[in-house]
């Protein structure tokens, strides 16, 4: 009984960082087709945010978690106004522009902040293990659980909930329509963009007291991220939770039985074969494109 | 219409004509490096000051520029000033093979010190052969090598775990469990680990790799709580150290019950997770920052005076500034001799000199060194406690785990059954 929870919450907290992560990705892949490979820096970037804020003003983890949100978000919203936007229904060139400034922004903090691992503090009180129906589980995990959970009804919120939301949604369906109904397209997609950045951002300063801040910790990420995407249907939100919950704990499993490296590789497989007997994902939104 | 065809060309050929003019050096070979033969040795520095592995391979850099300016303010080597020629060679094996090539055939080098990885040293190793040329490494790394153009002052698995071990399992007990990161480095110390746990009756209850890296722990303290090992033996390295600790701290994993005891982690990586979590682990090193010894107070103020007060030293730092010295003793040895490289090997079997870490010795049997193993608590202020030190220097065997093999003088030979 004890290994079966302790499996399933493994599982759980592997999914819920994936999630995290991928959340982002989801909206702005979902949103405006745009592939971006800088989703992973966006994510280092919001745990060097808490580093800097927490080693220059000495703000506690949880208070930083908004100007992390704010912050990383205004810096994809600056990407999107002056170089994405230009590349709109070209998605080759959008991979090699995101996968630019995902280098150049790698580069940059290495300069700025130096090469070597960072400290970033973990709130006192989450430090201690909690007894979780008779087994003992990290309580910054269970943190991070609650938190992707907040933040995915949050959107949920966003997307179906708001005016904004509504607009992101006829756009994402279709743009030109949308725009002959009197929506700013181009605002949508910065905000959109914008809010990707902010969600990516928090979960690298979620995650950053939990594993290490180095400018190269981006790129698993957005590995991982892009795996979660593309298995749960690109636009689907529920299918990007779905996903992240099967990859979670599918690599949770394996990895317990054998090892991480195997794990590593057999997940890529079983992502491998998925696509290519369902390339839509998990759910897929039917719909006409013009 | 944009730019012309004719323009262009005009423009290109105006800027290459301006940047010969402007910079005569790039007409004159080794401008730079021109100076006069005899009253110099030139040495090669070869650590890469920029990329992945800057961090640590900077403070080797800078740990052997400041033996060298020691060795020069004595006056040099019979009267013969030190002149190093520093190249970066980026964290890359291919441009390590590039500069090497260039230290030694271009600036004429009679030694080159450098390399942090594996992968580098291995990269640059055919360059040392081919022209017979000296190289200097100051890392600990996993054995199994024997060539007769490298010095080897890092330590290698059988000193690293000789009295490690044991003492673990006497204090801890017999259950270890492996985890490491996916190469060979940790391959072959749990290789010797455990030949060494079986002849002390231990037992493995687990071995695996993760990749390098990896940052998601959460399986593998899963099976620490499953087997209930009594030490966790840890080669993971860089990013993997710090995530593995602080996720083990989180799980409420206890230090005092299941320990992890690593050969990695160092004073930069203890800086890099919070001291909280590193208390209470182990580590083993030849050398730690707080060793209290004459030679390593002297150390300390001097890197911290020349290169920054809030500077640490390391048990990569401290092999590159003594091998600087060693280098030094078996080059006066020679005195007027003409200096080659392997004239200069020859001269450097059993020099000895008194390191921050202690008296240490090239062995001539196989270029390694002799060096003193020490077993350090982390403590939560950033440095180690030196619970242990071996009672005498511990002898190199790079080939300690196989014993069909073993290195000479003449390169690696096959014991004769």
């Amino acid at each position: 009984m004890t290994d079966t929870i302790n499996q399933l919450f493994t599982g759980l907290s592997i999914a819920s960082i994936l999630l995290l992560v991928a959340l982002g990705l989801a909206i702005i892949y979902g949103t405006m087709g745009v592939i971006n490979l800088a989703h992973g820096e966006f994510v280092m970037l919001g745990a060097y945010t808490v580093w800097l804020l927490q080693s220059q003003f000495g703000i506690d983890l949880l208070t930083c978690l908004v100007f992390v949100f704010l912050i990383v978000g205004a810096i994809g919203w600056l990407l999107e106004r002056t170089m994405i936007r230009r590349l709109y229904g070209r998605p080759l060139d959008t991979i090699l522009l995101t996968w630019g400034i995902g280098v150049m922004l790698q580069q940059a903090v290495r300069l700025g902040a130096g090469a070597q691992l960072r400290y970033v503090k973990m709130p006192e009180f989450l430090t201690q293990a909690v007894s979780v129906f008779g087994v003992d589980q990290s309580a910054y995990r269970i943190f991070i659980l609650l938190l992707t959970v907040a933040l995915l009804f949050a959107t949920y919120c966003l997307m179906f909930r708001t005016d904004f939301g509504m607009r992101l949604r006829a756009v994402m369906q279709n743009p030109e329509i949308a725009r002959c109904f009197g929506i700013n397209a181009s605002r949508v997609y910065s905000m959109t963009f914008a809010y990707g950045a902010g969600l990516a951002g928090l979960a690298g300063a979620l995650v950053s007291p939990l594993k290490s801040v180095s400018p190269d910790m981006g790129t698993g990420f957005v590995v991982d991220a892009f795996m979660v995407v593309v298995v749960g249907g690109v636009q689907s939100l529920l299918g990007t939770v779905v996903s992240a919950g099967i990859l979670g704990q599918l690599s949770g499993v394996i990895a317990f039985l054998s090892n991480d490296t195997l794990a590593k590789a057999l997940v890529f497989f079983s992502v491998v074969i998925l696509i290519r007997f369902r390339p839509q994902g998990i759910f897929a939104m039917k719909m006409r494109r013009g | 219409m944009g730019l012309k065809r004719r323009t262009f060309l005009k423009g290109a050929a105006a800027l290459g004509a301006g940047t010969a003019v402007g910079f005569p050096g790039i007409w004159i070979k080794n401008a730079s490096l021109a100076q006069a033969a005899g009253g110099e040795i030139k040495v090669g520095v070869l650590y890469s000051l920029t990329g992945t592995t800057a961090i640590i391979e900077t403070s080797l850099n800078q740990a052997t520029l400041m033996a060298i300016e020691e060795i020069n303010a004595e006056g040099g080597i019979n009267g013969k000033k030190l002149v190093p020629i520093v190249e970066d060679p980026a964290s890359d094996p291919a441009t390590f093979a590039q500069k090497a090539r260039k230290l030694v055939v271009g600036d004429k080098c009679v030694s080159v010190f450098g390399s942090y990885t594996s992968a580098s040293r291995k990269a640059v190793l055919p360059v040392f052969e081919k022209y017979n040329n000296l190289y200097w490494y100051p890392t600990l790394y996993e054995g199994r090598e024997c060539s007769k153009n490298v010095i080897y002052t890092g330590a290698v698995p059988n000193q690293q775990q000789k009295e490690f071990v044991p003492w673990l399992v006497k204090n801890f007990g017999k259950k270890f469990y492996l985890i490491g990161s996916n190469y060979i480095y940790p391959k072959e110390e749990n290789n010797v680990c455990k030949i060494l746990l079986k002849e002390l009756g231990g037992e493995v209850v687990g071995e695996e790799y993760v990749p390098l890296g990896h940052s998601e722990f959460s399986s593998v303290i899963q099976k620490f709580k499953d087997t209930n090992p009594n030490v966790i033996f840890s080669t993971v390295v860089g990013d993997s150290v710090v995530a593995l600790h602080r996720q083990y701290k989180a799980a409420g994993l206890d230090p005092a019950k299941m320990p992890m005891a690593s050969l990695t982690t160092s004073e930069e990586e203890i800086a890099a997770m919070g001291g909280e979590f590193a208390v209470g682990h182990f580590t083993s090193a030849p050398y730690f920052q707080s060793y209290d010894s004459p030679e390593n107070h002297k150390f300390v103020d001097a890197f911290r005076k020349r290169w920054g007060k809030d500077k640490t030293t390391n048990f990569v730092s401290e092999p590159a500034y003594f091998q600087v010295h060693l280098f030094k003793q078996a080059v006066a040895k020679l005195g007027s001799k003409s200096l080659t490289p392997p004239d200069i090997r020859m001269a450097s079997w059993d020099q000895e000199f008194k390191a921050p870490e202690g008296m240490v010795k090239i062995d001539p049997k196989n270029s390694h060194t002799y060096l003193w193993p020490k077993i350090g608590e982390a403590q939560k202020d950033g440095q180690f406690k030196i619970i242990q030190q071996v009672k005498e220097w511990v002898e190199p065997l790079p080939y300690w785990a196989y014993p069909g093999q073993v290195c000479t003088p003449n390169g690696l030979e096959n014991k004769k059954a």
